[in-house]
């Protein structure tokens, strides 16, 4: 399936490279290197490329792209999906993953691409059995091992690869038996120009922390379990007992994992937490705009709305802003013609505000087209869509747990139309 | 220099580690003059040299590479593994290192499993190279192979395996076989996954993988069967018939398998499926459920004509393959839930496609990647199904940020799914999108307008008055793209437009993009008698201008010139001749050549050919318009979801999906084959292991059943009503193991029965089993008689006829045996219908454990009556009972005990008392004798000796003896069972029953229904029969019924109590029939009761056996008259 793996930088050099089968050169990377020069933007290179003996098929995390080189018939999103499992793997074990991550721990990179593919064919990609094979680098453990002699690799086949909870390993022990739910929803959201909701949508993520001895069986129920439309879950779930009862019961991977994602039903009215008052506008003839921005709480149900930012793709013609926020602080980028204007919380008694003029190319005729805003935000303690959970049982084990739940909103693609 | 370094590596290994990504790149120069150096390799089959070539012309310093050679040949341990991680390092930049290959190699054998690893990666980069040197590491693979570690086994035949060295091949496969049949399931997923390896090192060993492939596609391992499948796909995809017996298997599988196999192994079974199903998609075919439930209701008939009936019913594992990959929707991968899309959108009958449209609306919030492979496939689909998504228009629309063919695709998406209803709000999220400011979206957007306005009349005019007004934009390319929109729009439907034309017209001046002015233009030509003062007056301003224009608008000159000669010569003669002049001379030799036709075929001259008549006709002929269709219209030849559908080109080794057959092929080669015992009671572990299987098979369609039960019922109230059913299912399973025991039981009390009968009756009931699953099944021979049997030839095959029967014979005996209070039993009966599952299982209890205890009545019929229900009560649930009702009473055990006839009386018998009673079993003894148990008791004082058999009258009879009784002791019984060859007659059989004292004459009479044997067949298959038997054959009687009798239970409960015949189950309510044949010649008989108003019925009975039809016709007659 997958032949050959390359990585290429922003400035397109390949750094790395793996091959599985017989080595493919890399000058085929030039096909992908002239649909990047042909795209204007990094990520308008498209992710199939086909050129005359292989297929490049490739991936943008990080600003690396991961070009993986297929040579026949494969279903693309089995390759992108993978491709996006092994940045995955590398943030999981290296923190960032960044060129220079990647670099510094080469073997540790090759150990882990040898282990996750074999043949072109996926081997091993669940976090918990790579750990048992290679262990994440670590200064200690750096150091222990130069010491010592002993090594990242394992010598046993991890015990979850034969099991049939292969996401986790077994022998886990902790002192403080932890686990943690934080349910994410974001709100995307289009805006248009009256202030209307043109489409609004909830999608949300239960992301779990979970450090418990031994072979924990959990159960969380919600209170409102009917709010969640459609669901993916981690492969730990029961399907079965979720379609009957709307309770998730599984055995947790050990650490950190999505155990959930969702998508509100549509008939729910999403509530949209800000408002945005604007007042764009280019006069014909003039080498003069205005720019006139406030924002201010909608529906926050009594909670803060904290690390706002705002930004806006300013026409090509704008040369400059000149701008004065009520509070926090505004970029403009006049190369990119992107505005950012990191507003952080909203105070409902004094709306946080940006107003001033934008300089225009003279001659320049008015643009077409109001730049659209885009904000990003975050309420804390809340679930926008009311999802709340009722509670976290555990069976299987003696010890009393520790249990905490974190709600949290975000914006998601949250777009205001001007 | 080489001191230097490694003195450096043992004082500070630690710290060269840190600075590793420092030191690489010092060494670039070295490796890469290398590389220049050995880039004849065959190996690099792409084009050119690789770009770390260029380094080639820096330094060349070979020494560090001696460095590291050293520090690989030194015996410390640390240095070696610190030396090969630089190599990888090396490896990794794609810097050559070959040259360090002998000295890698020798650590091949280490202990340390991380420089292994190592070494392994350093093998695999460069055997193919260095084949020679990678043979020394061979023997270590070999002996890896043997190591107890289950780990170690698996990485030394990975490695082993891919080491690219042809002369190892006979290694491999040797490896490859072993592995194959290793112990650990890991094992022998590596092995699945060698499997592809050598297949593209040697392509000539394909026969022998194949049998590798074949024996690992049967291991039930969830480890295993992605790799497999994935190797099949690779080796044999064509070797569909591989599959077959593992079909369900995979289905059942497949939602334990990991998320990659299950990719691989969903687009194999769509694959298949389309080659072994009939289209679920034939037009007027009825999709509901009834019908798919309907079909597990006749499943002990045949069911070919089912299929062949015009209502199309879904093969039983078709459903089964749709059932099992939907849970995958909810899949956190995205591969995973396209694959089971893609799966359903060529599978799946047309109304359930729809379940597919959440998930992928779901992948849409995934990364970019994703979004763009699911947007291209959504694509594809709006165009055949609009229904599927426009619930979910919103999600399409486009955000500024989306990267611009995500833009692209989305706007195709929202143009498909644009209809009457919907096209305003479309129009209006479009109006936005022309003003956005990546223009090239914006034509995009303009284009998308212009097919919505084709494709729904009712906008058209607003589509064109907004395209209009776009004309005075003022950017470049979308007035352009409006102009060509609008001229391929006015095509469509010139009439009524002459004033946009003219609008078009003044704007002329002001449009400088080339392809809009020619439109302009060759609008202008065409439809200049719509224009005619306008038109002459455009063509003097080009005259002016025309050698400034492009090319693309010179052509349109001199085609607006031509028409406007043909029209109306008198004011554009001159112009039309100056414009060919100038074109004449043009530097393009394509308007030369142009000018030089049109002025051959325009002016008339005496050299001018024939055309010139014709010129009128040439150029202002009628132009059809042009279609404005997607782009993605043709890509539905392509399977979705694969790279061939994205690139819409055909990519190497894509599998064609082959269409529907026309005709179903054979069903029964995916049940699975089972050793055929040489006895036919023999027991057989093999066919419990294969039940386990089958068990799985119906439990899951059961749950399935419940899932979408509660699907139906909406996802509101879908939590309660599945927990209720699974509650309900929960003491159903109870009363079902309650029952079974009673059964099991009563199966005990009746003791003495020879083992043989009830193994055998064990062995029938399993095929009993099988015949139900699948009821076309041939392979055995077992039923391929009775397949003989039911097409009126071919002798009796007691066996085949059993299982064929709806045991209605045995269900009496039950009753017996398990005491008086039958309604009780019955009643825990009917409860077990509706789990198959446990039935299934307690049946499987039964059959492994019971064996010695059984009396053969009672194990029959139990389990054949739960099993033949269970079906019909899932068929029940949520239906209508009109269809399915007369086939009910054949479960229910609704009729009283058998009648037991006094042989020998024991004053007569001087003590010996004999009973007998006709177990309705098929013989075991010769296939046209009728069973017999005799019950002996001995109510004298002393003991009876060497109780048998004597002499028969007429000597002719054809008896099958029990065998001597030793020894009866006072008060005891025995009960024997013997054949009796009635030969079709009542005639009574007269036999001497002797004891060591003693003979007595005694004589059995048979009932004339005791001497058929049930059959099954379909209503078509008994209209088919009673329409092959009239006349001489058929007889009939309007009879009286007594009113108690009205029912189509009681009238199955008394018919069966008077005749052996099997229920055949009828779509009419006021016609019964029953269908047996005569146990000796097989004759069939048809019986068949037409009900009629005030309790009377026409009794008809349709056999060759004129004798018997009449006598049974009195004996039911006689039955149904009395309450």
């Amino acid at each position: 399936m997958i032949h050959s793996l390359f990585l290429v930088n922003a400035s397109g050099d390949i750094f790395l490279e793996k091959h599985w089968k017989s080595v493919v050169s890399r000058s085929v990377c030039d096909y992908f290197f002239e649909a990047q020069e042909r795209a204007t933007e990094p990520e308008n290179v498209p992710p199939v490329i086909p050129t005359p003996h292989h297929y490049l098929i490739s991936v943008l995390r990080h600003r690396i792209y991961f070009v993986a080189v297929i040579q026949s018939e494969v279903p693309p999103l089995f390759v992108i999906e993978f491709l996006h499992r092994v940045v995955d793997t590398f943030q999981d074990y290296f923190g960032v993953c960044t060129e220079a991550a990647i670099k510094d721990n080469v073997v540790v990179v090759y150990e882990l691409l040898e282990e996750m593919l074999d043949n072109g064919f996926p081997l091993a990609t669940e976090s918990n059995i790579l750990k048992e094979l290679i262990k994440p680098p670590t200064i200690l453990r750096t150091m222990v091992n130069t010491i010592t002699g002993s090594t990242n690799v394992g010598e046993q086949l991890p015990t979850g690869q034969l099991s049939v909870v292969p996401w986790r390993r077994t022998g886990v022990k902790y002192t403080n038996n932890e686990a943690y739910f934080d349910v994410v929803e974001e709100i995307d959201a289009i805006i248009d120009k009256s202030g209307s909701t043109i489409t609004a949508e909830i999608q949300g993520v239960i992301d779990a922390c979970v450090k418990l001895t031994g072979m924990p069986d959990l159960t969380l129920s919600f209170m409102n379990p009917r709010l969640l439309d459609d669901v993916s879950f981690h492969p730990c779930v029961r399907f079965k007992r979720w379609e009957a009862e709307r309770i998730l019961s599984f055995i947790p991977p050990d650490g950190n994992f999505r155990l959930l994602s969702y998508h509100v039903s549509s008939q729910n009215l999403v509530a949209i937490p800000v408002y945005v008052k604007h007042n764009i506008s280019f006069r014909e003839g003039s080498s003069q705009g205005r720019f006139d921005l406030t924002l201010g709480p909608k529906q926050t149900m009594g909670k803060a709305v904290e690390s706002v930012l705002v930004s806006s793709q300013l026409p090509r013609g704008v040369l400059n802003a000149n701008l004065n926020p009520s509070q926090g602080t505004y970029t403009f980028d006049p190369v990119t013609k992107m505005l950012t204007w990191d507003v952080g919380k909203i105070n409902p008694q004094k709306l946080p505000s940006l107003k001033g003029t934008m300089s225009l190319q003279a001659g320049a005729s008015k643009p077409d087209e109001n730049p659209t805003i885009n904000i990003q935000l975050k309420i804390q303690q809340m679930a926008i869509s009311g999802l709340k959970v009722n509670r976290l049982d555990m069976y299987g084990e003696k010890y009393k747990p520790f249990k905490g739940i974190k709600y949290m909103t975000k914006a998601g693609k949250f777009q205001v139309r001007t | 220099m080489n001191s230097l370094q490694v003195e450096r590596g043992a004082e500070d290994v630690y710290l060269s580690r840190m600075s590793t990504g420092a030191s690489y790149n010092d060494q670039g120069g070295a490796e890469a003059a290398v590389e220049a150096g050995q880039e004849s390799t065959p190996t690099s089959s792409g084009a050119g040299a690789g770009a770390g070539a260029a380094f080639g012309l820096f330094s060349t310093d070979f020494k560090k590479n001696e460095d590291l050679k050293e520090m690989l040949e030194s015996n410390k341990e640390s240095l070696k593994l610190e030396a090969m991680k630089r190599v990888v390092g090396l490896i990794a930049k794609g810097k050559n290192a070959s040259e360090l290959f002998p000295a890698v190699v020798k650590n091949v054998a280490n202990k340390n499993i991380e420089l292994k690893k190592l070494v392994y990666v350093y093998l695999v980069r460069y055997a193919e190279e260095q084949q020679d040197l990678a043979l020394l590491s061979i023997s270590t693979f070999q002996r890896a192979l043997k190591d107890p570690n289950q780990f170690i086994r698996a990485s030394a035949l990975r490695v082993l395996s891919s080491i690219r060295v042809p002369i190892i091949v006979p290694i491999m496969m040797l490896a490859i076989k072993e592995s194959a049949a290793d112990m650990s399931p890991y094992v022998r997923k590596t092995s699945a996954h060698a499997i592809q390896k050598l297949y593209s090192l040697d392509p000539d060993q394909k026969e022998q993988l194949i049998e590798v492939i074949e024996k690992l596609l049967k291991d039930k391992s969830t480890l295993v069967a992605g790799s497999v499948v994935m190797a099949f796909e690779e080796v044999c995809p064509d070797r569909i018939d591989l599959i077959h017996k593992n079909y369900r298997k995979l289905c059942n599988l497949l939602v334990d398998v990991e998320e990659w196999g299950q990719v691989v192994i969903i687009s194999m079974l769509t694959r298949y499926a389309r080659t072994q199903f009939i289209s679920p998609w034939k037009e007027g075919a009825m999709f509901d459920e009834n019908n798919e439930k309907a079909f597990y209701d006749s499943d002990s008939e045949e069911k070919k004509d089912q299929m062949e009936a015009k209502t199309y019913i879904m093969d039983p594992d078709h459903r089964l393959l749709l059932r099992n990959t939907k849970p995958l929707l909810q899949s956190r991968n995205t591969a995973v839930v396209m694959s089971v899309a893609q799966l359903y959108w060529h599978l799946a009958p047309k109304h359930e496609v729809t379940i597919v449209t959440k998930s992928l609306v779901r992948l849409l919030r995934s990364h970019r990647e994703v979004q763009y492979i699911v947007l291209q496939n959504i694509a594809t689909m709006s165009i055949q199904r609009k229904g599927m998504f426009e619930p979910f228009m919103k999600s399409f629309y486009v955000r500024s940020t989306d990267s611009t063919h995500i833009k692209t695709l989305k706007l195709e998406i929202l143009t498909n799914l644009a209809n009457e209803a919907n096209i305003s709000t479309i129009l209006r999220e479009f109006q936005t999108y022309v003003k956005s400011q990546d223009k090239a979206f914006a034509a995009a957007t303009i284009q998308a307008i212009g097919r919505c306005a084709t494709n729904i009349s009712e906008v058209t005019d607003t589509c064109l008055n907004g395209l209009v007004l776009l004309l005075s934009n003022r950017d470049e390319t979308v007035v352009a793209e409006s102009v060509v929109v609008i001229k391929k729009l006015l095509q469509t439907q010139p009439t009524q437009h002459s004033e946009i034309i003219k609008h078009m017209a003044k704007l002329f001046d002001n449009i400088t993009v080339p392809m809009a002015r020619a439109s302009i233009l060759w609008l202008m030509g065409e439809y200049c008698e719509r224009v005619p003062k306008i038109a002459p007056d455009v063509l003097r301003k080009m005259a002016k201008t025309f050698t400034a224009e492009e090319d693309i608008v010179k052509l349109q000159i001199v085609n607006l010139a031509a028409k406007l000669y043909l029209t109306n010569s008198k004011q554009t003669k001159l112009l039309t001749q100056y414009i060919l002049n100038l074109g004449k001379y043009d530097q393009n030799y394509d308007i030369r050549d142009r000018t030089r036709f049109i002025r051959q075929l325009i002016v008339p001259s005496e050299k001018s050919g024939a055309l010139n008549k014709y010129a009128r006709r040439i150029l202002l002929a009628p132009k059809p318009a042009p279609v404005l269709e997607s782009a993605f219209k043709d890509r539905d030849r392509y399977q979705l979801g694969t790279l061939s559908h994205s690139l819409n080109t055909k990519a190497s080794g894509y599998q064609e999906l082959s269409d529907w057959p026309a005709v179903a092929p054979d069903q029964s080669v995916r049940n699975v084959e089972v050793i055929e015992p040489v006895k036919e009671w023999a027991p057989l572990v093999g066919k419990a292991k294969q039940r386990k299987s089958d068990e799985k098979f119906y439990s899951d369609e059961e749950e399935e059943k419940e899932e979408e039960g509660s699907d139906s019922s909406g996802s509101e109230d879908s939590s309660s009503s599945s927990s209720s059913s699974e509650s309900g299912s929960e003491s159903e399973e109870e009363s079902s193991e309650e029952s079974e025991k009673t059964s099991s039981d009563s199966g005990k009390s009746s003791s003495g029965s020879e083992q043989e009968s009830s193994s055998e009756s064990e062995s029938q009931q399993k095929k009993k089993k099988k015949t139900k699953k699948a009821p076309q099944k041939k392979s055995k021979p077992a039923a391929a008689d009775s397949d003989s049997d039911e097409n009126g030839n071919g002798p009796v095959a007691p066996a085949s006829s059993s299982s064929a029967d709806s045991s209605s014979a045995s269900e009496t005996d039950s009753e017996d045996d398990s005491d008086s209070d039958s309604p009780a039993v019955q009643k825990k009966k009917s409860d077990v219908k509706s789990k198959p599952k446990v039935e299934v299982k307690s049946k499987k209890e039964v059959s492994l454990l019971d064996l010695d205890d059984f009396s053969p009545a009672p194990t029959t019929k139990a389990p054949k009556s739960a099993v033949l229900s269970s079906s019909l009560l899932s068929d029940l649930e949520g239906l209508s009972l009109s269809n399915v009702s007369p086939a009910i009473q054949v479960t229910t055990p609704s009729f009283g005990p058998v009648k037991t006839y006094e042989l020998l009386h024991h004053m007569t018998g001087k003590g010996l008392s004999a009973k007998y009673h006709f177990p309705r079993q098929p013989c075991l003894y010769q296939p046209s004798m009728v069973a017999v148990q005799v019950v002996l008791t001995n109510s004298s004082d002393h003991s009876l000796e060497e109780i048998h058999i004597g002499d028969r009258n007429p000597a002719s009879l054809n008896l099958h003896c029990f065998n001597t009784i030793e020894r009866l002791e006072p008060e005891a019984s025995v009960t024997v069972s013997m054949g009796i060859d009635f030969s079709d007659s009542t005639q009574a059989a007269n036999f001497q029953l002797c004891t060591k004292d003693d003979q007595f004459s005694v004589s059995i009479q048979p009932a004339v229904g005791e001497l058929f044997m049930p059959i099954t067949m379909t209503e078509q298959d008994f209209s088919k029969e009673q329409g092959k038997l009239l006349g001489m054959n058929e007889t009939s009687e309007t009879i009286a019924m007594a009113t108690a009798n009205t029912s189509s239970q009681a009238i199955s409960k008394q018919v069966l109590s008077v005749a052996n015949v099997g229920v055949v189950s009828s779509t009419q309510n006021n016609i019964h029939r029953f269908a047996g044949r005569t146990v000796s010649s097989g004759a069939l008989v048809l019986v068949s009761l037409e009900m009629k108003e005030s309790s009377s019925a026409l009794l008809t009975i349709n056999t060759e056996k004129s004798v018997m039809a009449s006598m049974l016709l009195r004996d039911l007659k006689q039955a149904l008259a009395q309450a």
